[in-house]
C-alpha cells in the first residue's frame, strides 16, 4: 500500500513537471506592471491597476492577441523607488516579462530606466516627467503629456486673460517641484512675472497661513497651484474662505472629478489643462479620440462604480500601445520596441501619439485642453 | 506684518494646534494608565472620520458622528483586549513594537475597506467657501467647531478625572499601579477604559476635522508624529501641558510661514522639540521628579 502511494505521488510530481511548463509554452504573453496601488501615490496607481485588469480581461475574452493570451503581473510598489527597483529586476529576470507598464511616479521610473534599458525590456511609464524620455533611452517610453506643455498652456491662457503677475504654489513632491521649476523657467517667455513662490508639505492639512501670506501681496492677479491630493482641494478652499477671488489655475494633476467633489463649491472656476477624457461627451463626433474615450469611460465606470480619471487613462494608453505593438511584432522584446517607435496617429486617452526614434512620448501641446469647473463638472474652457 | 495678517496666522495656528492637542491628549490618557505610548493613536482619528463618512449615507450627520465615535471606542477596546491585556509586565520596547504593528494593521484594514481615495464629511454649517469674520480676519466656521470640540473634550476629561469614581480609579492606576491593585481597583479594566476613552476622543477629533483636512486611510501616521511631539513637548502625561504645547506648536508653525518657506514647517517643529528636550528633558510642563520615576 505504502509503495502504491509513493508511486502515485511520484507520478503526480512527474506529471506536474511535464504538464505545467507545457501549458506555459502555449504562448502566454507576460506583461509586468509596477504601480503605486497603495501609499501616497495610490490616487495614480489605483485607477491604473484597475484599468489594466479590466483591459487584460477584455483582450483575453476576445481571444487574446493573435491567439496568444495576455498574462498580467501587477506589483504594488507603494510609490517606493527601492521597491520599484527590486520588482523591475524580478519581473525581468524571474518572470521574464515581455514589457513593463509603469511605474506610476516619475521618481520610480527614473530609478528603473537604466535597468530596463540594460535588460532590453520595453518600459511604458505612466509618469509625466520629461526626463524619462529626454534624453531618449531606446527601450523607455511614457504616455502622460509633458509638464512643460501644461505650463505653456496655462501661460497662454493667462496671456489671453491679461494676467501678468502671479503666485506659484507647489507641493514638495517630485511632481510639485518639477512643475514649479517649469513654471519659473518659462514664465518670462510669456511676459509673466512670478511675484510669490511657495513650496508646502504635500501632506499639509491646512494651508490658510500660506494663503494669507500670498494674499497680502496685492500684485498677485492669479494663483497657480502644482500639487497632488489632497492639497489641491485644500488650497482652493482656503483661498475662497479667505474671501480671495483671483483666478486659481491647477496642474493637469487635477484631472479627477473626486477632487472637485472634495473641494465642493470652492472648486468652482478652477482652470486647468488636461487630456480630453474628462470632457469626452462634449467633443465633436468626428474627433478621433471621441469613441475610444467614451468606451473607456463607460466600461471603467460600469465595472468599478467610480468616476474615470486621466491617470487610469495613462495606463490605458500604455497597454493599448503595447498591444498594438504586440499585434504587429509578436512576443519579442526587440521587435515590440521597434514597433512602438513606429506607431503613428495612434489615438489614446491622452492624445494622438506619433512616436519616433527621437520622441518616445509622441504627444504635442494639443494633447492638452484647458478646462474649467462649472456646476461641479469639468467643461472645456473657451475664455471669458 | 499687518494686524489682519497676524490674526489670520494666529487662527490658522490655533486650528492646527487644537488638532495636535487632541491627539496628544489621547497619547497621555493611555500613557498615564499603562506607561506606554500607543502609536496607533492617529489611526483612531482616521477610523472616526472614515466610519462617520460611511455612516452618513444611511443617517443624519449627528447620529453618524455619534455612532462612529461609539464604534471606534469599541475598536479601541478590542485592540486592548486582543493585543495588550494578556501581556504580563511587557517591556517598553515590546509595547512600542506592538502598537506600531497595530497602527500598520489598522491602515491595511482601512485601505481594504475604503480604498485609497480621500473623503470628507460635509461642513457642519455652511460649505467649503463660507467664512466668518474674526477681528478682521476670515476663518471657516468649521475651525470654530474644531476649537470648540477640543475645548469641550478637555473640560469633560478634566471633570471626569477629578470628580468621578472611575476617573479617580484611573488616576490611581496612573500614579501607582501596585497600590491601586491593593486598593481593589481592577487595573486591567482601567487600561481597557483608557483605550476606549482615547479612541473616542481621537474619533471625535477625526469627525470635526474631516471637512477641513479630509480623511484618508494613511492620515494617522502624520498626526501621530505631531501628536507625539506635542505630548513630549508638554510633558508626557500632562493634559494641560498638551493643550499649551499643541497651541504653541501650531502658532509657531503658522507664523513661521512668514519667514521661512512653508516646506520647512515640520523641520521647525522638530527643531523646537529637540531644543526644548536639551534644556528641559521633562518637557515644558512636566516635573523633573515625576519624570525621574518613569520608565519611559
Amino acid at each position: 500500500m505504502k509503495k502504491l502511494v509513493s508511486k502515485f505521488l511520484m507520478a503526480v510530481v512527474a506529471v506536474t513537471f511535464i504538464v505545467v511548463p507545457a501549458a506555459a509554452w502555449a504562448e502566454n504573453i507576460k506583461v509586468g506592471a509596477i504601480l503605486a496601488v497603495t501609499g501616497g501615490a495610490s490616487f495614480l496607481g489605483g485607477p491604473e491597476a484597475r484599468t489594466l485588469e479590466m483591459m487584460v480581461e477584455e483582450v483575453n475574452s476576445r481571444g487574446g492577441i493573435n491567439g496568444n493570451m495576455i498574462e498580467l503581473i501587477i506589483k504594488d510598489s507603494a510609490g517606493s523607488p527601492e521597491k520599484a527597483i527590486s520588482f523591475a529586476k524580478q519581473l525581468i529576470e524571474e518572470e521574464n516579462v515581455l514589457a513593463i507598464i509603469g511605474p506610476s511616479t516619475s521618481g520610480e521610473t527614473l530609478k528603473i530606466k537604466t535597468i530596463c534599458e540594460e535588460a532590453k525590456t520595453p518600459l511604458l511609464s505612466c509618469a509625466a516627467a520629461e526626463v524619462i524620455v529626454n534624453p531618449v533611452a531606446a527601450y523607455v517610453f511614457k504616455t502622460p503629456q509633458n509638464d512643460s506643455f501644461a505650463a505653456q498652456k496655462i501661460f497662454m491662457e493667462m496671456n489671453k486673460m491679461g494676467i501678468s503677475k502671479i503666485a506659484v504654489l507647489a507641493g514638495n513632491t517630485g511632481f510639485g517641484k518639477a512643475g514649479k521649476e517649469q513654471l519659473l523657467k518659462i514664465a518670462p517667455e510669456f511676459n509673466i512675472e512670478v511675484v510669490e513662490a511657495e513650496v508646502y508639505d504635500s501632506k499639509s492639512n491646512d494651508l490658510s497661513a500660506v494663503v494669507a501670506k500670498i494674499k497680502a501681496n496685492k500684485d498677485v492677479q492669479a494663483v497657480v497651484n502644482w500639487s497632488i491630493v489632497p492639497a489641491q482641494a485644500i488650497v482652493a478652499k482656503n483661498m475662497r474662505q479667505a474671501g480671495w477671488d483671483v483666478p486659481l489655475f491647477q496642474s493637469h494633476g487635477f484631472g479627477n472629478i473626486k477632487y472637485v467633489e472634495a473641494a465642493g463649491p470652492a472648486a468652482e472656476g478652477i482652470i486647468f489643462p488636461a487630456g480630453r477624457l474628462l470632457i469626452a461627451d462634449t467633443l465633436a463626433d468626428d474627433h478621433p479620440q471621441k469613441s475610444l474615450l467614451l468606451e473607456y469611460k463607460k466600461n471603467y465606470e460600469d465595472k468599478y462604480a467610480e468616476p474615470v480619471s486621466t491617470f487610469g487613462g495613462h495606463a490605458y494608453d500604455a497597454f493599448s500601445i503595447l498591444m498594438a505593438a504586440v499585434a504587429e511584432a509578436g512576443n519579442d522584446r526587440d521587435k515590440v520596441r521597434a514597433a512602438i517607435e513606429g506607431l503613428q496617429n495612434f489615438a489614446g486617452t491622452g492624445g494622438i501619439f506619433n512616436f519616433s526614434a527621437e520622441d518616445h512620448n509622441g504627444l504635442d501641446i494639443d494633447a492638452f485642453q484647458m478646462m474649467i469647473v462649472k456646476d461641479a463638472k469639468f467643461v472645456s474652457y473657451t475664455g471669458k | 506684518m499687518t494686524l489682519e495678517l497676524s490674526i489670520q496666522y494666529l487662527m490658522a495656528g490655533i486650528t492646527y494646534g487644537s488638532i495636535y492637542a487632541i491627539v496628544a491628549i489621547g497619547f497621555n490618557i493611555i500613557y498615564n494608565t499603562t506607561g506606554i505610548i500607543n502609536f496607533a493613536q492617529g489611526e483612531f482619528v482616521m477610523f472616526g472620520g472614515m466610519i462617520a463618512i460611511t455612516l452618513l449615507n444611511f443617517m443624519p450627520l449627528p447620529l453618524a458622528i455619534f455612532l462612529a465615535v461609539a464604534i471606534t471606542m469599541l475598536i479601541g477596546a478590542l485592540i486592548e483586549i486582543c493585543f495588550i491585556r494578556w501581556l504580563k509586565s511587557p517591556s517598553v520596547m515590546r509595547m512600542v513594537t506592538i502598537t506600531i504593528g497595530i497602527s500598520i494593521l489598522c491602515r491595511e484594514v482601512a485601505i481594504h475597506i475604503w480604498g485609497e481615495s480621500i473623503r470628507s464629511l460635509p461642513y457642519f454649517f455652511g460649505n467649503a467657501i463660507s467664512s466668518v469674520p474674526v477681528l478682521g480676519a476670515r476663518i471657516s466656521p468649521q475651525v470654530l467647531w474644531v476649537v470648540g470640540a477640543s475645548a469641550l473634550m478637555m473640560v469633560c476629561l478634566g471633570i471626569f478625572f477629578k470628580t468621578t469614581a472611575v476617573g479617580r480609579e484611573m488616576r490611581a492606576c496612573a500614579s501607582n499601579r501596585k497600590a491601586a491593585v491593593l486598593c481593589g481597583i481592577n487595573t486591567q479594566n482601567m487600561v481597557t477604559l483608557s483605550f476606549v476613552l482615547s479612541a473616542g476622543m481621537g474619533a471625535l477629533a477625526g469627525c470635526v476635522m474631516s471637512p477641513i483636512t479630509y480623511s484618508q486611510y494613511d492620515m494617522g501616521t502624520g498626526l501621530a508624529i505631531k501628536g507625539f511631539t506635542v505630548a513630549i513637548l508638554g510633558g508626557l502625561g500632562s493634559s494641560g501641558g498638551a493643550v499649551a504645547a499643541g497651541l504653541l506648536l501650531g502658532i509657531i508653525e503658522a507664523f513661521s510661514v512668514s519667514v521661512v518657506p512653508l516646506a520647512f514647517q515640520d523641520a521647525i517643529s522638530i527643531a523646537i522639540l529637540l531644543a526644548i528636550l536639551f534644556v528641559r528633558p521633562q518637557g515644558l510642563f512636566g516635573s523633573k521628579e515625576a519624570t525621574g520615576l518613569k520608565e519611559f
